[in-house]
């Protein structure tokens, strides 16, 4: 390729051509630019301000917190921080360290799990292929609520309840159906040649799976466990039912509980916590937007 | 392609010359068995995490269940008493307006911004990311709490409209008349993820399209209404079913906005808060099946209905 076509070819995604009449006068048009930008600068800030403004208070005297609606901070009370950290039951850490046990279970079983489906979805023949792949299609959709009390008696049954196995299990079992879909799309883009090459050479499935296909799915892997860290951290749903011993709780369940604890209306410390668990989204947000941007282009997760 | 679509056009084999079934039963053998090696961890989940659990909660729609005794088959009582329970009457109303305000609203939000975002400008990824970015956290408890501040008696938007010089006194979350609307809002808050769909949807639109218009000297509107919404209409139409089913089933906000309660007054009882209430708080496991399978048929039926009704508007240029 050359350098131009390079140069051209990253650079399309970013500028559509133009689609201005030629005719239109130039300040007309720079005129119009500029109203546009204004608009997208003003709606920008509405839409963060909240946020920005959750960050500064999180510095602030829950008194100060409800009557200083600016971002000027005077002087960094830290108090929230180390105050919200030992605010319940066990510190802060103790919560972040339970979410970090479940993500790290339901990242590794996604990616397990799923890969392993999307590839015989996506390369294998196999009896009734069609009929289970629409299947996995309609399971995308259906509602977790159908499943979910019977599921809650089994764990029960099985004495699961107040473990993270009902957290994580399921994912070992490619319940995310959405990222088999996801990698079964990118697998389709991968030319077959590849896969037949190797097959001449006299590799198996597994060989071809494991030395041709993940290494060639990191943007697909990469974009699965992204969503997984991120829908994992701020599920609230399943860990509510699963998880009643607070000792067990993943970090949406300790935030909510600062509602019930004796420091219920300590707004500071709770806007601490809510910064400190925030965190590792913005953290996967600004490293993993490549790959959140293009997954939600190429498949629509929400 | 999206799972939609591709739901939609799934195609049945094509016939074709005996020597070439044989030939690919041949190859169908071979791979029959590492096929469903490959899918086992799947089918065991579809068997155990859901089509099981699904026959076993149609079955427990119709008993009596509280955990500490077996089941007692009652019939269609549960079913009966839906009937008549006022509450979960609210909840339905409550989140059928929920989801028809909050989805149509998000959508039109999150196009409007990708249509001025994709006329080639300056500073696109920044302006994306800063839209985004709420998507990503919107679901968390941790905005969930910062809405019970910003819409309480003193939170950040009465003091900004105290700054306008309203006398705002009005605890949003505390009034039944307010409450949902603040977490429509929350929703309508998170347009950015639709509006990336939007943006690749309109990056698929051939420009030469909006050039012919334009020589034919057709106006910035008529372009839209002929060019742009036809064109990506198939991706309106995958985002309303998506964001339809989702909204249905939304919880967290409400449980943390009300704080478990679905208050004031019942006003942000959603359909699975209610739910969750009659199955995990009061152990009622009999009835908060019946209600999941009654969610499963209102939710099938809104997307049925979603298909049938995009024959009339949506444009598969192929």
């Amino acid at each position: 390729m050359t350098d131009l076509q390079t140069r051209s070819a990253t650079a399309a995604p970013e500028a559509s051509p133009a689609r201005e009449p030629e005719s239109r006068p130039v300040a007309a048009r720079r005129a119009r630019s500029v109203v546009k930008h204004l608009l997208l600068i003003a709606a920008s800030l509405l839409m963060i301000y909240p946020l920005l403004w959750l960050l500064v208070s999180s510095f602030r005297p829950t008194d100060v917190i409800f009557r200083t609606p600016g971002l000027w901070l005077n002087d960094l009370f830290t108090e929230n921080y180390t105050g919200g950290w030992y605010a319940l039951g066990s510190p802060f850490s103790h919560y972040l360290v339970n979410s970090l046990l479940v993500v790290v279970g339901a990242v590794v079983g996604n990616l397990v799990s799923c890969s392993l489906a999307a590839y015989a979805f996506a390369r294998l023949k196999f009896r009734l292929r069609t009929l289970w792949f629409s299947i996995m299609l309609v399971t995308i959709m259906l509602p977790i609520h159908v499943v979910v009390v019977p599921q809650y008696i089994i764990f029960n049954l099985l004495g699961w309840v107040n473990t993270f196995i009902p957290l994580v299990l399921p994912k070992f079992l490619a319940t995310d159906a959405f990222f088999v879909f996801l990698m079964v799309q990118f697998i389709r883009g991968i030319p077959r040649e590849l896969d037949e090459a190797a097959r001449i050479d006299g590799c198996g499935h597994w060989r071809i799976f494991t030395r041709v296909m993940l290494p060639l799915m990191g943007p697909a892997l990469a974009t699965s466990a992204i969503f997984t860290i991120i829908w994992t951290w701020s599920d609230f749903f399943t860990p509510l039912i699963y998880l009643t011993d607070p000792e067990k709780y993943t970090v949406p369940l300790a935030l909510r509980s600062f509602l019930d604890a004796t420091s219920g209306s300590n707004w500071g410390a709770m806007f601490a916590m809510s910064i400190v668990s925030l965190v590792p989204l913005f953290l996967v947000f600004l490293f993993g937007q490549r790959f959140l941007i293009r997954g939600i282009a190429t498949t629509g997760i929400k | 392609m999206s799972a939609i679509s591709e739901l939609s056009h799934l195609k049945v084999s094509k016939a074709r010359t005996p020597e070439e079934k044989a030939a690919r039963r041949k190859e169908n053998s071979r791979d029959n068995k590492a096929g469903y090696l490959f899918l086992l961890p799947w089918l065991v989940g579809l068997v155990v995490i859901t089509i099981g659990p699904m026959i076993a909660s149609l079955y427990l729609s119709f008993t009596d269940y509280s955990l500490i005794q077996a089941p007692q088959w009652s019939g269609v009582d549960n079913y009966v008493r839906m009937l008549e329970d006022d509450r979960l009457h609210n909840s339905l109303r409550v989140t059928f307006v929920y989801v028809f305000v909050s989805v149509p609203l998000q959508l039109v939000v999150a196009l409007a911004i990708a249509l001025l975002l994709n006329e080639g400008m300056k500073g696109l990824s920044f302006y994306r990311s800063i839209f985004y970015l709420p998507s990503m956290l919107g679901g968390s408890v941790a905005i969930a709490l910062l809405w019970r501040q910003l819409f309480g008696t003193d939170g950040l938007v009465n003091q900004v409209l105290r700054l306008l010089g309203v006398d705002a006194t009005i605890g949003w979350i505390a009034d039944p008349g307010y409450a949902l609307w603040t977490i429509i809002l929350l929703h309508v808050w998170t347009f950015g993820s639709p509006m990336v769909i939007f943006l690749a949807g309109l990056r698929q639109i051939p420009s030469m399209y909006y050039e012919a218009a334009s020589v034919d000297g057709a106006s910035r509107w008529s372009r839209f209404v002929k060019i742009t919404l036809p064109l990506l209409s198939p991706i309106i139409f995958f985002n309303l079913v998506l964001q339809v089913i989702g909204a249905f089933q939304s919880f967290t906000q409400a449980f943390v906005v009300s704080n478990g309660t679905g208050g004031p007054s019942d006003s942000t009882m959603f359909y699975t808060l209610y739910l969750y209430l009659r199955g995990f708080g009061q152990f009622q496991m009999g009835y908060a099946a019946a209600m999941a399978w009654l969610l499963v048929v209102i939710v099938g039926a809104l997307t049925a209905v979603n298909f049938l009704l995009s024959k009339y508007w949506v444009f598969y240029d192929d």
